[in-house]
């Protein structure tokens, strides 16, 4: 149940950003992640990047000891899949707004493509720490027909601050069917209640420690629902009632830490 | 239809199918929801003296529809961080079974004592997970030292004590027999069994860990052949594990002598509704057979 596949390109994204691309068969829809397994080290969950193709991809920013390792892999070495695993965005919203986060573009990108090839309309707030690390600039361009906003904490790129006070107004100025967004827990918490109050529906992809993938080990455990099966996409509504969102994750133990 | 309740020493359960230790178990929201789900009881994870993160990843690795290897590695938040998630079960009404495990009997008393302080239904005592070393089947396999660690739960706690056995050994009755005479009040059976997966490519082990415990249908016929020994070599009830998938299943394990039943590699495969599948579809069996209680289709594959 599990693919040995050779990474066949390699891709910095930012300096502190890579894409990895194999040639993996299985139907793969937007929002999904695999199971990664670097032999000899540790097997991480990814979302795809790139989901439409039989060469499927996975982007990793720079994190822990397993992400850092990934991001020396070159092309030939083999690694583990297994998956696609978990919920998927629902592509039917007309006119989309995307909010992405540090490397969170990598989990909203391939679903947002898929919105706009459908005929419908996009539009994206791009939040990074600084110029060089805003991820996937290119490709969200290409696909922005709302427009393209850009936040970055130090100012060297568009606005000077949160992404989420650029997706705040966006959601109160102008009218979208849907909010998708993945970034850090408190700027999704944050989005959560701007959505709510311009009453738009908003789907946040979230992050847990992970384990087995197959809602069984409970590692990835988020209120009454499993992370890996019942997700990593959860709506608003839901989200309101699942305490732990914005307040608490487990680490690899099971104990409460803070989120 | 039959009567689906049944008592696994003194403790009343109002349907025969628990959540099996290990799944679902890490967070007290998630045992609730198996209860809401249909689940006649719930076992915790195995809750050891200290967080344990356990071991790195691969975890687990898929055989499709037969079964799975695990070696999480008792993974747990120790016994100090437990109690609130074990509060969010009780809260939902559920049955709770609190397992514990330790590495000698004195470790494995003071647990008890700790988990009986949070409110739980009884104990079940993990002498049996095949890949952590010096716990589980690494105590669990000696008689002696089993009984020792049985007997000294006994001492430190009122709660009835559930041993749960290794099927990786000689005879597994042997070890019931030896918790039975310690002072066990059930016995479970079976815990995982020992196997190993390798990756013909990369030619190693799959799992970081290397071996792990075998779950799933695979193991089916072995957990019915422990429960059928020990039953015929002990006189507690017993709690039968191993496979258990559909309500046939479910079913032979109790003509085969057990009293209630645990589920896990079933909650992955089949989602949580397995439960109330198995539910439903043991009443109809028990029907057509004319039990009108679980009780009376305790071991009737025995007779002769
Ligand atoms: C992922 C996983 C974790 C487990 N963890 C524990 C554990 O912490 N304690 C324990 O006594 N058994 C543990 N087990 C064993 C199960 O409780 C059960 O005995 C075994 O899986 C056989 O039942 P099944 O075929 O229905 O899964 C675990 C099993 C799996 C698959």
């Amino acid at each position: 149940m599990r693919t040995i596949a050779p990474v066949v390109e390699k891709r910095w994204e930012t300096p502190s950003t890579v894409t990895l691309r194999f040639d993996y068969a299985p139907l793969a829809r937007p929002g999904q992640f695999v199971m990664i397994w670097l032999p000899g080290d540790d097997e991480v969950p990814m979302s795809l990047s790139y989901t439409s193709e039989g060469r499927k991809g996975v982007t990793i920013k720079a994190m822990g000891e397993t992400s850092r390792h990934l991001l020396q892999l070159e092309p030939g070495t083999r690694v583990g899949l297994r998956g696609p695993y978990g919920n998927t965005f629902d592509l039917s919203p007309r006119r989309l707004l995307v909010v992405a986060g540090g490397s969170g573009g990598a989990v909203v990108a391939p679903g947002a493509e898929e919105v706009r090839r459908k005929g419908g309309s996009v539009t994206v707030a791009l939040g990074a720490t600084t110029a060089k690390e805003l991820l996937f600039r290119e490709r969200f361009t290409a696909m922005a027909d709302g427009g393209l906003e850009i936040a970055t904490d130090d100012g060297t790129a568009g606005h000077r601050g949160y992404v989420t006070d650029v997706a705040a107004r966006l959601v109160k100025e102008r009218s979208f069917d849907a909010v998708w967004t993945c970034g850090p827990e408190v700027m999704m918490v944050k989005l959560v209640r701007s959505a709510e109050e311009a009453k738009v529906p908003i789907f946040c992809s979230v992050e847990r420690e992970m384990k087995c993938g197959i809602a069984m080990c409970d590692a990835c455990a988020f209120g009454p629902y499993h992370v890996c099966s019942d997700g990593p996409v959860f709506s608003g509504e839901r989200l309101r009632d699942i305490p732990d969102f914005g307040q608490f994750k487990r680490d690899a133990s099971g104990r409460r830490v803070r989120a | 239809m039959a009567d689906l309740s049944t008592t696994v020493a003194g403790v009343v359960l109002p349907r025969p199918a628990l959540l099996a230790s290990g799944i679902w178990g890490e967070s007290g929201a998630s045992l609730a929801a198996a209860f809401r789900a249909g689940a006649g009881g719930v076992v915790t994870k195995s809750i050891g003296v200290k967080p344990r993160e356990g071991y790195p990843n691969p975890t687990i690795e898929q055989f499709g529809e037969w079964g799975m290897l695990n070696a999480m590695g008792l993974p747990n938040p120790g016994i100090e961080e437990y109690p609130k998630e074990i509060g969010q079960a009780l809260a939902a009404g559920a049955r709770v079974v609190g397992s514990i495990f330790g590495g000698d009997a004195d470790e494995f008393a003071a647990l008890a004592r700790k988990m009986e302080a949070t409110g739980v239904h009884a104990l079940e005592l993990n002498l049996s997970c095949p890949h952590a070393k010096g716990y589980g089947s690494e105590i669990g396999q000696d008689p002696q030292v089993l009984a020792e660690v049985v007997k000294a739960v006994k001492k430190a706690t009122t709660l009835p004590v559930w041993a749960k056995v290794t099927p990786n050994t000689q005879d597994t009755a042997l070890l019931a027999e030896a918790a039975e005479k310690a002072g066990a009040d059930a016995i479970t059976a079976i815990n995982t069994v020992r196997a190993l997966a390798i990756d013909p490519v990369l030619r190693r082990p799959v799992l970081a860990h290397g071996f792990g415990g075998l779950s799933g249908p695979a193991i089916r016929p072995i957990g019915l052949a422990c429960v059928w020994k020990i039953y015929e070599r002990v006189r507690i009830p017993i709690v039968g594990v191993g496979g258990i998938t559909t309500a046939q299943d479910a079913y032979e394990y109790i003509l085969a002598g057990a009293r209630a039943l645990e589920l896990g590699t079933a909650v992955a495969t089949k989602g949580i509704n397995v439960f109330r599948e198995v539910h439903e579809g043991l009443g109809r069996l028990l029907d057509e057979a004319h039990f009108a209680t679980i009780e009376e289709a305790v071991g009737q594959a025995h007779r002769k």
